[in-house]
This record gives C-alpha cells, sequence and structure tokens, in this order.
C-alpha cells in the first residue's frame, strides 16, 4: 500500500534523519529487529512517512516493500500523521454489550471523524481498538495514556469537548 | 488472609483498572498523610505505616480497593476509595482504631472471594509487583531452586503427573508439549511465553504480569530448565503498557540477582528473557503467526507439520506456553503434583483464571477450580445480572467460541463438557448477556473482529469471513433473506473444514452457535424485520407503547437530541425527525415502554 501515503510537505524540506539513524545502529546486530525499529521511529517522528521508511530500509539493508509489508500488517504501524489527542475506543466484547458504539458516535458528532481518521486540525485521531483489557469497567476509553471507565455516552462528549478546549 | 506483616501496611490496587480509578491519587494521599501525621516513624511499631502498591486482586468493579493490615489484627477492605477519603481512613481507623464501617467492604464483595481458589492469584494484590525482594519474601523463586536439584526429565514428570492442561485455550497437556520439544535435535532452543493477549474480553494474562511479573519469570525458568532451552521471548502484546513496563523491571531486577542469565542461581543452567512487544494484530496469539512476528516478519500463521517444537524460532526446536500455563507451574514445583492434580475434574486439573465482564454485577478477574458449574461462576462469584434483568446467554472463549443459554446453567466448567456444550475454554473471557443483548448483534460483532483481524493468507477464512459479515450486516439491517440462515450455517462450515490456522478454524462459531440457541432471533430479524432484544437501531421503532408507559419522564432526560416531548402526567412522544437513534431512551427505560 506504498501508494497509499499521502505525499507529505517533509518532501521537500530538509529531514533529521539523525534519530532514525540512531535507533538502526542500536538494532544493527539484532535478529528480527524490524518491529522494534519501526516502533522507536514511530515514537521519535510520530508516523512512517516515505523518506524515513527508505532510510529505515537501507539502514537494515532491506527493501522498502518489505518494510511496507511489515508496516501495513500491524494496526499500530501509521503512514498518516496522527492527532495530538488519540482517542482510543474499546470495541471489546465487554465495551461492545455495554453501549461503547455509541462512544464511537459520539466522537464522529463532536469531531467528524471516523475510525482511523484525523480531524483537520490534527487535534484528535479516533482509533477503535479490539480490547484494552479494562472489562471490569466497560465501557472504557483511552485518551492518550489516560483511561476512562464506566463512561455513559453525555460523560464521555463532556470529556471530549473539555479536551477540545484544552490550548494547543 | 495469611498475609502478615510488623508494622501498619495499605494495600493499593494499583493493575489497569486501580490506576484509572484513580489509584496512584490514593497512594499519594496515603503518603502525604503519613508524613503530615508522623507515621512513617520505623522506631515505632504502631506509628510506622507504609503504602504498598499491588497487583489486581480481581474486582476491578469496586476500584479504588486498598486493604489496611495493622499487626495482630484482621485486614479490613475499604471499596471505592478516593483520595478524598483517605484522611479520614488514617484518622479514624489506623489512629483511632475504628473501623470506617460506611466504606467497608461487605458481604457481598466477600461472596466474590467464596468459590474461588486462589492459587495463581494467591499473591495478585499482595505483592509489590515492582519489588523482587518482596517477591522473594513471600516464597518466591523458591520452586525454581528445588526444581534445579531435579532433573530435567524429573521436572517434566511432576508436571505431566499434575495434569497441567494449556491455558491459552486449547488444553494440551504442557509436560506432553515439553517432551516434543525436549527431545527433538538441536542445540539451541527457544521458550516463549504468549502474552498476545487478543481476545476481546479477556485480561487474565495483563493481571497475572502486571501483578506478579516474577511468577511468570520463575515459570519460564522451570520450563526452561525442564526443556533445556537458553534463551526466551516474552511476547506481549503493545496494548498493555503497564503489563511491559512491569516485566522489563522484573527482568532487570532478576538480572542484577543472577536469577536471570549465565550460570541460574549458581548453577550450570543458563537462561536470558527478553521481552517482545507486539504491534497490534489478533492473529500473532496463533504460535506460528507470533513466531514469525519475533522473527520481524509479518505475522502470518505457518503450516503445521512442521511444528514449533520441531522447527520453531530461527527453525529452532521451540516451545511455546501461554502466561497463566507459566503461572501455574511454581506452585506445582513446590506443593507436589498430588497437590495440583486433587484440584479439579477428572480430565482437567487445577484452577482456571476468567475474566468475568459484560452485564453482571462483579465484573473482574476469577480463579475457581475446574469444575464449577457455569451458574455457579455468574451467579454466586459474579453475584448475577444487574438491573434485575433476565440471564439470556454467555459467550465462552471470545470470539473463537462460542455462546451457551440458561438451559446450559449446570454445565461444568472443563475443557472437555465445553466443548461438548459448542463453546470452549478458550483463554479465559466470560461475557455475560441480558435480554437486552441481541445475538445477531453480537454475532455480527465477533465476526467483524475476526473478519479484520483474519491475515489473508487463505482463502476461505479471507474471503469467508467477509462474506458472511455482509449476510448477517443485512440481516441487522432489516434486509435480511429467506436463505441466509442457511447460507450461513453452510459456509461457516467450509470456513471451520478449510482454513489454515485458529483463527479460521473458529472464527464461525459465535454466529453457529447464537443459530443453533437463538435461531427464533435470526428468523425475527429476517420474516418480521423485528429486533426482539431491541438492539438493531434499523429495526426499532422509536415508539412509546402507551399502555407500558408509566409516565415517568425518564426517557426525556435521557434523549441527548431533546426528541421526546414529555410531560408530568403524560405519555411520552418521540419526535422521528429528531431521533437520531442513539436507543439511550431504551437502555434508560426502567418499563420497556419503547418499541
Amino acid at each position: 500500500m506504498a501508494n497509499d501515503v499521502k505525499e507529505t510537505e517533509s518532501a521537500n524540506k530538509e529531514i533529521d534523519f539523525t534519530a532514525c539513524d540512531e535507533i538502526c545502529e542500536k538494532y544493527k546486530d539484532w535478529k528480527g529487529a524490524t518491529i522494534p525499529v519501526l516502533q522507536q521511529v514511530q515514537e521519535a517522528y510520530g508516523y512512517l512517512f516515505s523518506e524515513i521508511v527508505e532510510r529505515i530500509a537501507d539502514n537494515l539493508n532491506m527493501s522498502a516493500h518489505q518494510i511496507y509489508g511489515v508496516i501495513t500488517f500491524y494496526a499500530q504501524f501509521y503512514t498518516q500523521p496522527r492527532g495530538k489527542y488519540i482517542i482510543r475506543v474499546c470495541r471489546g466484547t465487554a465495551c461492545h454489550v455495554q453501549g461503547s458504539g455509541r462512544i464511537s458516535e459520539i466522537v464522529n458528532e463532536e469531531f467528524h471523524i471516523r475510525n482511523g481518521e484525523t480531524s483537520a486540525d490534527l487535534k484528535f485521531t479516533l482509533e477503535e481498538v479490539s480490547c484494552i483489557g479494562a472489562c471490569g469497567m466497560a465501557p472504557v476509553i483511552m485518551i492518550n495514556n489516560k483511561t476512562y471507565g464506566n463512561l455513559k455516552p453525555e460523560e464521555a462528549r463532556k470529556i471530549f469537548r473539555d479536551y477540545a478546549e484544552l490550548q494547543g | 488472609m495469611s498475609y502478615t506483616t510488623d508494622h501498619v501496611e495499605v494495600h493499593v490496587c494499583m493493575g489497569t483498572a486501580g490506576v484509572a480509578s484513580g489509584g496512584h491519587e490514593v497512594m499519594d494521599a496515603l503518603n502525604e498523610e503519613f508524613e503530615k501525621r508522623g507515621l512513617k516513624n520505623a522506631e515505632s511499631k504502631e506509628r510506622n505505616c507504609s503504602a504498598k502498591q499491588t497487583g489486581c486482586r480481581g474486582l476491578c468493579a469496586r476500584d479504588v480497593l486498598i486493604d489496611v493490615y495493622i499487626p495482630g489484627k484482621d485486614p479490613i477492605t475499604y471499596e471505592h476509595v478516593t483520595a478524598e477519603m483517605v484522611p479520614t481512613i488514617v484518622e479514624e481507623h489506623i489512629v483511632n482504631g475504628n473501623i470506617v464501617e460506611k466504606w467497608a467492604a461487605k458481604a457481598d464483595y466477600f461472596q466474590f472471594y467464596d468459590k474461588q481458589k486462589r492459587y495463581v492469584l494467591a499473591d495478585c494484590g499482595r505483592v509489590d509487583p515492582e519489588s523482587l525482594e518482596d517477591y522473594m519474601s513471600l516464597g518466591g523463586y523458591e520452586a525454581i531452586k528445588k526444581a534445579l536439584t531435579m532433573t530435567p526429565e524429573q521436572v517434566i514428570d511432576e508436571v505431566k503427573k499434575s495434569g497441567l492442561r494449556g491455558r491459552g485455550g486449547g488444553g494440551f497437556p504442557t509436560g506432553l508439549k515439553w517432551t516434543f520439544c525436549r527431545n527433538s535435535p538441536g542445540d539451541h532452543k527457544y521458550l516463549i511465553c504468549n502474552a498476545d493477549e487478543g481476545d476481546p474480553g479477556a485480561f487474565m494474562d495483563r493481571s497475572i504480569i502486571e501483578g506478579n511479573p516474577h511468577a511468570v519469570i520463575e515459570g519460564m525458568l522451570i520450563a526452561g530448565y525442564a526443556i533445556g532451552c537458553d534463551e526466551g521471548y516474552i511476547y506481549c502484546r503493545a496494548e498493555y503498557p503497564l503489563a511491559i513496563e512491569r516485566v522489563i523491571k522484573a527482568i532487570k531486577d532478576a538480572e542484577k540477582m543472577g536469577i536471570l542469565g549465565d550460570k541460574v542461581l549458581g548453577t550450570d543452567f543458563h537462561f536470558k528473557l527478553k521481552l517482545k512487544e507486539g504491534a497490534g494484530a489478533f492473529v500473532c496469539g496463533e504460535e506460528t503467526a507470533l513466531i514469525a512476528s519475533i522473527e520481524g516478519e509479518r505475522g502470518m500463521p505457518r503450516p503445521r507439520p512442521p511444528f514449533p517444537a520441531v522447527k520453531g524460532l530461527w527453525q529452532k526446536p521451540s516451545n511455546v506456553n501461554n502466561v497463566e500455563t507459566f503461572a501455574n507451574l511454581p506452585g506445582i514445583i513446590l506443593k507436589g503434583s498430588d497437590w495440583y492434580a486433587g484440584i479439579g475434574t477428572e480430565k482437567s486439573k487445577g484452577t482456571k483464571i476468567f475474566a468475568l465482564s459484560g452485564k453482571v454485577k462483579s465484573t473482574g478477574l476469577v480463579e475457581v477450580p475446574m469444575g464449577i458449574t457455569v451458574r455457579e461462576l455468574i451467579f454466586d462469584v459474579g453475584g448475577g445480572i444487574p438491573k434485575k434483568r433476565k440471564f439470556k446467554a454467555v459467550q465462552l472463549g471470545g470470539p473463537s467460541g462460542g455462546c451457551l443459554t440458561p438451559d446450559h446453567l449446570e454445565t461444568p466448567i472443563d475443557y472437555d463438557s465445553l466443548i461438548a456444550a459448542g463453546a470452549m475454554m478458550g483463554s479465559g473471557g466470560v461475557v455475560v448477556m441480558d435480554e437486552t443483548n441481541c445475538m445477531v448483534n453480537v454475532a455480527h460483532f465477533f465476526l467483524t473482529f475476526t473478519q479484520r483481524e483474519s491475515c489473508g493468507k487463505c482463502i476461505p477464512c479471507r474471503i469467508g469471513t467477509k462474506t458472511m459479515l455482509d449476510i448477517l450486516a443485512r440481516i441487522t439491517n432489516g434486509e435480511g433473506r429467506e436463505e441466509d440462515i442457511q447460507n450461513l450455517l453452510d459456509i461457516g462450515q467450509d470456513i471451520k473444514t478449510a482454513s489454515l490456522c485458529g483463527l479460521g478454524q473458529t472464527a464461525p462459531n459465535p454466529v453457529l452457535t447464537t443459530i443453533k440457541y437463538f435461531r427464533h432471533e435470526y428468523e425475527a430479524h429476517i420474516r418480521d424485520k423485528k429486533c426482539p432484544a431491541r438492539e438493531c437501531a434499523e429495526l426499532i421503532e422509536f415508539v412509546v407503547v402507551d399502555d407500558r408507559c408509566k409516565k415517568c419522564g425518564i426517557c426525556k432526560k435521557a434523549c441527548p437530541v431533546d426528541a421526546i416531548t414529555w410531560e408530568k402526567g403524560t405519555v411520552a412522544y418521540i419526535d422521528k425527525s429528531k431521533c437520531v437513534k442513539c436507543r439511550e431512551c431504551i437502555v434508560n427505560c426502567p418499563f420497556n415502554a419503547i418499541d
């Protein structure tokens, strides 16, 4: 799905590859380093744009196609920029039977984004995840690393609006 | 609980649910309060208080839970604790010696534990998961010391005699699996801990790792020694950041103490352990896919044979077990196989941990002896169904398993009885459903999940699940056709027979069992265009039924878009031009008055 990668502005700018090179260097002698390298490069750069993927491929002595094969297989690698706040709505079974579908709809009502999409202002990304593993407090959402449980739909809406008002 | 301390100790539940409910704030408040009142004095027994973080003790629905241990007295548990309650608890209970009854756990809290047998989870909720010393003070790493005085064959023999079966779902005898890998020729063998707990509705492995990571490491050491592995991996899904953090710390601490690495505990046994983080793919819970993922590839399953015991990670003999299986081992070695084999049923020994969730009062993590009935699990341990609603079904084994009905409440929970009833043990997710849950919708939900997670390598799973999903989607949208049920049954059977790995072979199960037990609901959707549970929004009219409406106005308050008109003493009315079909009125109406 390499052709899905959006041409980014960064193509015209100088990209600082230092962090990427350092991460690749660290894993030089590891067997099966692709996934940890991609995880850490993504952590450093926000998402995996085409130039960085080419760079990783060069560094690891692999073809970019192989790397894209791995990226597109796993749900947690992204080839598009993501929002400042990642709203993870748990769609696990326990959350489903407690009505988590409605919470995703509220995210859409508030920010006009659906699963996997990022709002135009790059503030929010909606991710429906299969199970956060906190079924005891279903329905559950996470906003970045903070977990909110036992949510009623309108409580969720209030939390989203609070985040929307945060500056920056 | 037999846990004792020589000073006042307060345990704070800090599993994922505990932290999310404010565990850190409670912990900080306790420390601040102890500091302020001069209660951190090591010189005096009564004035030496400490707060300790522990892992999940199971009843997540009541977090934050704390236990107050005062030497010479029974421990007292408080539930739903917030930072604001801490000063009162410290003042009244710890300083003045009067239990704060209004916040203390009552009989219904202890009922949750009555029928449980917590062996594997015994120390979850007692031990500080981030402290190796604490684990050792409770007898940790004694089992591996004992195992190292035995021959590897004796260890395998002990595990075989215990009757332990794999807790990841399949239920394969653990000792036998080890024998295959041990007897496989090769100088370098790998041991892998499968902590890629992807089943929606399951959180046993997360809680064990978060609550007692050293027990898993100790179990891996025992297995590594018995099989002859010198290197191990814990493959943990990335969605569990707290578990990953704790396991990494535990590995580092154990290395420092000479428990992991070269010459384990001064013997000739070497064992290196690494953590590998997953990247979000359910199929990686399948052992050959997991191995591909550790190798850095797309996590797609490989045809078996060759089995991992012959050609696994990097083409070397490898043994994969689940977190809970490893966590069972220290107890078996320390207390002996006879003790272990004395628990459970004839063919399913020991205890099983279940993640109890959905429409049940006490949601959380439970450990029960094999052979307990479905009824005991849901009604005695789980406390039954909330809001006086009726029990409708329970899904066992997650998206690979099946549902059971009120007719199956007396079924004993063991590997073989569940399969006979059409469900499976799976990894241990138990999701309870009440009369407001639509079974067609549930089947659609599970298939959406497995379809999305299908890796696409084999055609029956890739295309078959998609076709089934399309059929289910049109049934729930009110466009079902008469032949749909038969088509679902036929395609489902074909997918089961022809798929490459466990994901595809089990994916149709939720659809097949719901058709088997709730065929009338499918028929109501298809023929009458009605959803009897009133969950499928497209099939609900959203009208108030006059003679059922008690004119209470709750629906009006619940409606987020002001589509409901109601005044005191009148029947409510729903304006369909404003209604967004969110179902809030249906969920909140106590009288089932909206159709």
